[in-house]
């Protein structure tokens, strides 16, 4: 059984403009119009989508807090809207804007009415808690008030007050957003391991290093429509999205040339190298590290809205 | 440790889709007390944190209620009666009406703030939780100071019982108490209903702060010196004349301005029942035209 079904799920604003004076005028927006997919329990999805594209409106309304206009909706078996207090139970939401701690108060304290809202039995609350921390690395931070602590910090304390209670599903609003890469991979780390224990991830990103390392399965939202499910390679593969490798020759010199490798800028003594994003690397890097004499290198990762430009310009011209 | 630890743990509970356990009505709002009062703890202790600020403010929050009921004094040692109501009668009126509202005010009155909830969209942040957004809205920034003008209004209410000339049997006792359980009630059910409009139009707490507190002010005077309109208003309209006017008007055995058959100096407790499901009803539908409309 699925945990979590869509079946058309549509949802519309009524969006109110000042038209001149005193006249407002009523317009219906579709954040979100017949979208349709399951989860199956213990998977990790990753949701993508520019901004608008209706991702924050389909957690809300996987939580209960929003109702949809139309269509089917189940979580765990019920439908979200209705049975909202009941099903908050079950489901750990975490958004990364928003901080469900107490400002003033010792993380602790949060953690604590946490324990006693979701009524989690005091043994499992101790277990969950001691494990939280070590993999949160929250000692030092548990008597410190939320207030003063830095926003990876918070976002590792969030993480930890969402899932005290064994959600079954967790939600994640944008986790990484905004956080140092230390902090990336911390929360990363902690997410693969809360996955691997069985808990169903459902999580929107800007980030495409995120999906990467945590979720098989990757969700297009554009518009409103569901316009890829599948894997990332299958994502890049239907995108043609590349990498790019920057690479810093030791002296200026003319471009790069290696099969499949496309140079796209050249700037002095650095060179920026294309190539496609479901190839390895590593070939790459020892082919140009064998020919050219090298000071650095770094690989960036493609950027969702340029897959997304992509996969549409692809589909209009095959 | 491990076996049941959230990582550690067997899968197959959470994997499984089993129903969720219904809940009976009276649970439901023990639940909703329990949670308000799980909030309510938070918030206190979150502003005992700022130990000055909360001295500095709880005598504030005193010294401002205590000059209200001075002025009403001083008015009176002027000119010996109002509306022809003499001072422990107005004592009575003044302890009454600021016993109700105080007491509403520090069990719900900070539903006020939904607006800025909404505003912020901090509003989704209690709606994920397991616990009824109404009783985190009411507890949120509770403090003990608030306690303030409610005390102030018991002390006055036993300085006139003890001024009037009156033999306080039991069942008089009895009706002064079911005087200030329904006030109470009926400015509780203000609260939220007047809350409620700002889920359609934003943050618009003076509205509501003209019936609550306005109405307090309104109720700390005869109701004889009021136009027979506005009185009729707070009898039919919004329910203010039953939290201490007309069960007042019993006990001291005036007559009512507006000439009501004597059934309604007795119906407090009814139209406080009224006025709570009329409150909660409101909620509702504003809860869910937020959940419908977004924003």
């Amino acid at each position: 059984m699925n945990l979590i079904e869509l079946d058309n799920v549509s949802r519309t604003f009524t969006v109110r403009t000042r038209v001149g004076r005193l006249r407002r005028e009523r317009r219906e927006v579709r954040a979100v119009q017949g979208l349709s997919f399951t989860v199956a329990p213990g998977e990790c999805v990753g949701y993508i989508g520019p901004n608008g594209a209706g991702k924050s409106t389909t957690i809300k309304m996987l939580t209960g807090i929003l109702v949809p206009s139309g269509g089917r909706l189940r979580v765990a078996g019920v439908d979200p809207a209705r049975e909202r207090a009941r099903l908050a139970r079950r489901i750990g939401v975490v958004f990364g804007q928003r901080t469900t701690l107490w400002w003033d108060l010792p993380l602790r304290d949060s953690f604590e009415l946490v324990r006693r809202l979701y009524r989690v039995p005091p043994p499992r609350y101790r277990a969950n808690l001691a494990r939280c921390v070590e993999l949160l690395r929250l000692g030092d931070l548990l008597d410190t008030p939320v207030r003063q602590l830095s926003l990876g910090q918070r976002m590792r304390g969030d993480l930890a007050a969402a899932l005290l209670h064994d959600p079954q599903v967790l939600y994640l609003d944008e986790p990484t957003i905004g956080l140092d890469v230390l902090s990336k991979a911390r929360v990363r780390e902690f997410l693969r391991e809360v996955n691997e224990a069985g808990t169903t991830v459902l999580l929107t990103t800007h980030d495409l290093t995120d999906i990467e390392q945590l979720c098989r399965r990757v969700m297009v939202i554009d518009h409103g429509r569901v316009v890829y499910d599948g894997d990332l390679p299958g994502l890049h593969a239907q995108g043609e999205s590349e990498r790019t490798l920057v690479v810093d020759l030791v002296r200026e010199g003319a471009p790069i040339d290696l099969p499949g490798v496309r140079v796209v800028k050249v700037e002095g003594n650095r060179q920026w190298l294309a190539f496609p994003a479901a190839r390895s690397a590593a070939p790459i890097v020892a082919a140009v590290a064998d020919r050219y004499p090298l000071l650095d290198l770094s690989v960036r990762e493609p950027v969702i809205e340029d897959v997304i430009a992509r996969m549409y310009a692809g589909a209009t011209i095959g | 440790m491990a076996e049941s630890s959230l990582i550690a743990s067997p899968p197959a509970e959470r994997l499984s889709v089993e129903p969720l356990p219904a809940e009976s009505p009276v649970a439901r709002l023990r639940w909703a007390v329990v949670s308000w009062r799980l909030a309510a703890a938070m918030w206190m202790r979150a502003a005992m944190s700022y130990r000055a600020n909360f001295l500095l403010t709880s005598v504030g929050s005193l010294l401002a209620t205590f000059l209200d009921f001075l002025v009403l004094v001083l008015m009176l040692r002027h000119t010996g009666r109002l509306g022809g109501w003499t001072l422990p009668e107005i004592g009575l009126l003044y302890g009454t009406s600021s016993f109700a509202l105080g007491v509403a005010d520090v069990l719900v009155g900070s539903v006020e703030g939904l607006g800025q909830r909404i505003a912020s969209g901090t509003l989704d942040v209690l709606l994920i939780r397991p616990a009824p957004a109404l009783s985190m809205v009411c507890a949120e920034r509770f403090t003990l100071r608030r306690l303030g003008r409610p005390l102030q209004g018991l002390l006055v209410l036993g300085w006139s019982m003890g001024a009037l000339p009156i033999a306080w049997t039991w069942p008089k006792l009895l009706l002064l108490a079911a005087l200030l359980v329904s006030g109470t009630v009926i400015f509780g059910a203000i609260f939220v209903a007047g809350a409620t409009v700002q889920f359609w139009w934003g943050e618009s707490r003076e509205f509501q702060n003209a019936f609550t507190y306005g109405g307090a002010t309104l109720l700390s005077h005869p109701p004889g010196i009021y136009g027979k309109q506005l009185l009729a208003g707070v009898t039919f309209g919004v329910p203010l004349a039953f939290v201490n006017w007309l069960p007042l008007l019993y006990l001291l055995g005036r007559p009512d301005p507006l000439g009501l058959p004597p059934a309604f100096e007795l119906a407090s407790p009814l139209v406080a029942a009224l006025s709570v499901l009329g409150a909660a009803l409101a909620w509702r539908a504003g809860l869910r035209a937020y959940r419908g409309t977004g924003s």
